[in-house]
């Protein structure tokens, strides 16, 4: 697999650098690890950079998670970039809403390293 | 106000969600820390100098609080991110508040139809001991006591309603 840009977005800090360390980890050559602290700070990455993969928490001040993937569509670079939503809320709803919204992987906080392994992997795999 | 009656059904009720919050704390720290819990069997020692609060909302509102040393967390911390923090940094206290949002989404997650109907907040740490918490509400009060590495620590859930 060739190397990749990724975006985390959590508003812990500890959790963007875990879900690095898991990427990593994964076996993915990251080319670029982008992170913002909520929604609205990812659309402005996403201004100026291009990514491979987005990984997202729902619960977050300022724009959460599922408000931000609604509006990727209207930011030029993200547009058809797969989103990974990580989170505590394990909802059969909240996991409806985010596939609705665009979402293409759901993983529930507390999550192992397979489970992130497993969702990345499928999805840049198909993606190529 | 609640009359007696009632308070001691909910109480009882209550009760039975101690097991799940014991389930829950130790999902997290088996999943996200690799580490086995013990129970503590002893009462925990006076200095618990570090909290972390999760506020819960809707059907069921009340208080999650994680209490334990701060040398206790800053060793959580180090297990969360393979690396060694320095233990009044904020990467700790970033940690352990990570560690109470869990607990209490996987807490509530494990409730049957509490997952839509209970919002969490963001996370609060507060560091030291010289603070008192006090409910403007009836409160029934869960405790579950662990140690972590040998080290103690402590979940409480008030409930307010």
């Amino acid at each position: 697999m060739n190397s990749v840009s990724a975006l985390i977005v959590d508003d812990s800090s500890v959790m963007r650098k875990i879900i690095e360390r898991l990427l990593r980890q994964a076996g993915l050559e990251l080319e670029h690890v982008y992170e913002a602290g909520n929604g609205v700070e990812a659309l402005g990455v996403l201004k100026d950079n291009r990514v491979d993969l987005i990984l997202c928490d729902i619960n977050m001040p300022v724009m959460n998670g599922l408000e931000f993937i609604k509006a990727l569509p209207g930011v030029e670079n993200g547009k058809g970039v797969p989103v990974v939503m990580i989170t505590t809320e394990g909802s059969e709803s909240h996991v409806v809403q985010a596939l609705s919204a665009g979402a293409k992987g759901y993983i529930r906080k507390p999550f192992t390293p397979e489970q992130v392994k497993e969702n990345v992997l499928s999805l840049l795999v198909s993606k190529t | 106000m609640k009359t007696a009656n009632e308070l001691l059904t909910a109480r009882n009720n209550h009760q039975n969600w101690v097991p799940l919050m014991e389930l829950a704390t130790k999902e997290v720290f088996e999943m996200m820390l690799g580490a086995e819990l013990e129970p503590a069997v002893e009462d925990a020692p006076a200095t618990l100098d570090i909290t972390a609060m999760v506020g819960l909302a809707g059907q069921l509102c009340g208080v999650l609080t994680l209490k334990c040393n701060r040398e206790t967390a800053a060793r959580m911390a180090e297990r969360m991110l393979g690396t060694q923090p320095d233990v009044g940094s904020q990467d700790v206290k970033d940690a352990f508040g990570e560690i109470s949002n869990m607990i209490a989404g996987n807490f509530k997650n494990k409730i049957s139809g509490m997952g839509d109907n209970c919002m969490i907040s963001v996370p609060t740490v507060i560091t030291g001991t010289d603070y008192n918490v006090y409910s403007l509400s009836d409160t029934d009060a869960l405790e579950v006591r662990e140690l972590f590495e040998g080290l103690p620590f402590i979940i409480t859930l008030e409930i307010h309603s």
